[in-house]
């Protein structure tokens, strides 16, 4: 019986098999950054263990960055305590790290493909759910715990029980205005939050194989909101014309040799995936959530949804408390529900193609009065193509914030936060409560829709901006 | 690691559903660069609610928390199951669990066990109805225990044996080293390299 992709690249990872054990699988390709590695690397000097592969491993430092005055010494001393333990402990264990303030530094999920370094057929691990980003690529990409981190330091392998899979097929083409974050959000709110669990999700389809790397790299980025372990989607043409040319991809014989082996990363026509769940593209549209998990969501056109429509009482239950922490009425139009912060950047959506959608939108208009936006390229070289491009100038022309890059208001781990009711339209990955800073309130949307909703105030997308005046038309 | 065989204590019931390693441990715990003096920030914003299952006098000292499906969602935060140990807890049931967390804990020794929802609310009605009840949860013979209530559960025999002897991971792959060097023998040359050595 044939393959899938992902059964393929973790078969020719396998460095030992036993029947009753788990497969012992090599890691192709270990990123670390700041929060999850202390303790991994205190236990490798209580044992008295080395890094083993210092030269498949990478660390950058993002969550606990400032995006403001990053030429200063960093305000939170147990920030700058947790960021000067990284680069003791990388220089100690012999460790390429990318600081800030360093022209490659910026989200590891970012840097990884950036640089090249994320290639089909390989296994990438971090201390970082949002791991699944570089599925994009047709790599086994996972997120892992600390102590994992220490299992790969020290081995270069991971102990993994076998997984499941699950193909995700996008037919057809995606209407106009409907982008790869829409895309994922509503197949996230369709299989729900655990339903991916235990699962390899294979992205694949018509709509799928249209999508751009940076596009692709948003859908399975989502892949953990949907509970699996990892999203992929199979290298292509596409995928080969990203990564040439980049500085850790392979050149001349090597690169014929890759590209090759990379031709073989396809799921068999005989394979047969253990769920299949088909989604047609022409159906979707601009997609925002409305609760406190990500599959609590809804096309923007829609309406906050009344907990008492849902069937599951456990789904029931959860949504009446996400309305009472959002703030929201059953019924209320998502379409008039007004933010105070919209927020462009993250892991999810902080790459160049993310931020050039955003500055189509708002270019030559303005922001909406008492609305505060962040611009956070995802790394130093994304704001530099930006500011080449211009792109800073119509964020600063609009009234929005250009920043220095890192994770910034995706998570409530540097000074970029949320107050108490503070409500966000972002471009990032989690609607948990308390994610965004204690008691703040957040929708996820696509940069299109984060950009138009700072525009008018409400939760909008490019297609109700006709309304708005263009700055030359005020 | 500290061997799991079996525990009884009294339980704590969750009534909640996707419970986010967001709110197990709030992120701005996250700078810490130790394993432990997590325990106040176990669900630090819901604590904040004096009605809150945690703050009720009645579940003081509980040691097993029952929570509704997919519990640990979210954040690959080892520091998540770390809260939950450093609290005092020793082992969490619920019908089902993000992959992440699951392992997590599993390496820790804090014992994740997946029951049906319809026991996971027997247990809730039994410890809200009678909060002193001692729940058994037995690794030997993977099987929950309480008054009324006996449930199997399932955990793969691999982990199973590393939590009944307390296994360190690392020493066991450690075991097969030749196996590892020869694996790298084998792999290609176009495989990316972060840096030369």
């Amino acid at each position: 019986m044939g393959r899938t992709l992902a059964e393929k690249v973790w078969d020719d990872h396998v460095v030992r098999r036993v029947e009753g054990e788990p497969d012992l699988l090599y890691i192709d390709l270990h990123l670390l950054h700041e929060v999850t590695s202390p303790q991994a690397f205190d236990g490798l000097r209580k044992s008295g263990r080395r890094v083993r592969r210092t030269d498949l491993t990478i660390a950058t430092e993002d969550h606990n960055t400032p995006t403001l005055d990053i030429d200063k010494p960093i305000a939170d001393p147990v920030s700058r305590t947790q960021l000067e333990t990284l680069r003791k402990n990388c220089v100690e264990f012999g460790v390429r790290l990318h600081s800030l303030g360093d022209a490659e530094q910026g989200v590891v999920h970012v840097v990884g493909p950036q640089l090249g370094l994320t290639q089909p057929g390989t296994t990438v691990v971090c201390g970082d759910s949002h791991t699944s980003t570089h599925g994009a690529f047709g790599a086994l990409a996972f997120g892992i715990g600390t102590s994992q981190v220490e299992h790969v330091l020290a081995t270069q392998t991971l102990p993994m029980a076998p997984f499941r899979t699950m193909a995700v097929t996008v037919t057809g083409e995606l209407p106009a205005g409907v982008t790869a974050k829409d895309l994922i959000l509503a197949i996230i709110a369709r299989i729900g939050t655990g339903g991916g669990q235990g699962y390899v999700i294979e992205y694949r389809g018509e709509a799928i194989e249209k999508l751009s790397m940076e596009a692709r790299m948003t859908i399975c980025n989502m892949s953990i909101e949907a509970g699996a372990r990892a999203g992929m989607i199979a290298p292509d043409e596409t995928t080969f014309a990203y990564l040439r040319g980049r500085d850790h991809a392979p050149r001349g014989e090597d690169w014929d040799a890759a590209v090759a082996y990379w031709r073989t990363l396809r799921t068999d026509e005989d394979a047969v995936f253990d769920h299949e769940v088909v989604i047609d593209a022409a159906t979707l549209a601009p997609f925002v959530t409305w609760g406190t998990n990500p599959g609590q969501g809804a096309p923007l056109s829609e309406a906050v949804p009344d907990p008492a429509s849902f069937d599951d009482p456990t789904d029931r239950v959860a949504a009446e408390k996400a309305l009472e922490y959002m703030g929201l009425t059953p019924g209320q139009p998502l379409r008039e529900i007004a933010v105070d912060t919209v927020f462009v950047g993250s892991c999810t959506n902080g790459r160049i193609e993310d931020l050039r959608s955003a500055a189509e939108v708002l270019r030559g208009r303005r922001i909406a009065d008492g609305v505060r936006m962040l611009v956070v390229p995802g790394s130093v070289r994304v704001a530099l193509q930006a500011v080449e491009e211009g792109l800073d100038k119509v964020f600063t022309a609009a009234g929005a914030e250009w920043r220095h890059a890192g994770c910034s208001m995706c998570l409530g781990m540097n000074p970029d936060q949320l107050s108490p009711g503070e409500r966000c339209a972002s471009t990032s990955n989690r609607n948990f409560e308390g994610r965004q800073g204690k008691g703040g309130r957040t929708h996820l949307v696509s940069p299109q829709v984060a950009a138009a909703t700072a525009l008018t105030g409400r939760l909008a997308s490019p297609a109700d901006l006709a309304d708005v005046p263009t700055l030359a038309e005020v | 690691m500290e061997a799991f065989t079996t525990h009884a204590g009294r339980a704590v019931p969750l009534r909640r559903s996707n419970v986010d390693t967001d709110q197990i441990i709030p992120a701005h715990w996250l700078k810490k660069v130790t394993r432990d003096g997590f325990e106040d920030g176990l669900f630090e914003s819901w604590r904040r609610d004096p009605e809150f299952v945690l703050n009720q006098e009645a579940y003081r000292g509980a040691t097993v928390l029952v929570a509704g499906p997919d519990f640990g969602t979210g954040s690959s935060r080892e520091h998540a199951v770390w809260a939950l140990q450093n609290y005092g807890f020793k082992a969490v049931i619920s019908p089902r669990f993000a992959d992440i967390f699951r392992g997590n804990s599993l390496k820790n020794g804090l014992l994740t066990v997946v029951l049906p929802q319809s026991t996971v609310e027997a247990l809730w009605d039994l410890v809200e109805r009678e909060p002193n009840t001692e729940v058994t949860v037995d690794l030997v013979t993977r099987r929950v225990t309480a008054p009324g209530i006996e449930a199997d559960f399932d955990l793969d025999e691999n982990a199973r044996w590393r939590l009944l002897e307390g296994l360190d991971d690392i020493s066991l792959t450690l075991r097969h080293e030749g196996d590892i060097a020869d694996f790298e023998s084998r792999r290609p040359v176009y495989k990316p390299r972060t840096q030369a050595v």
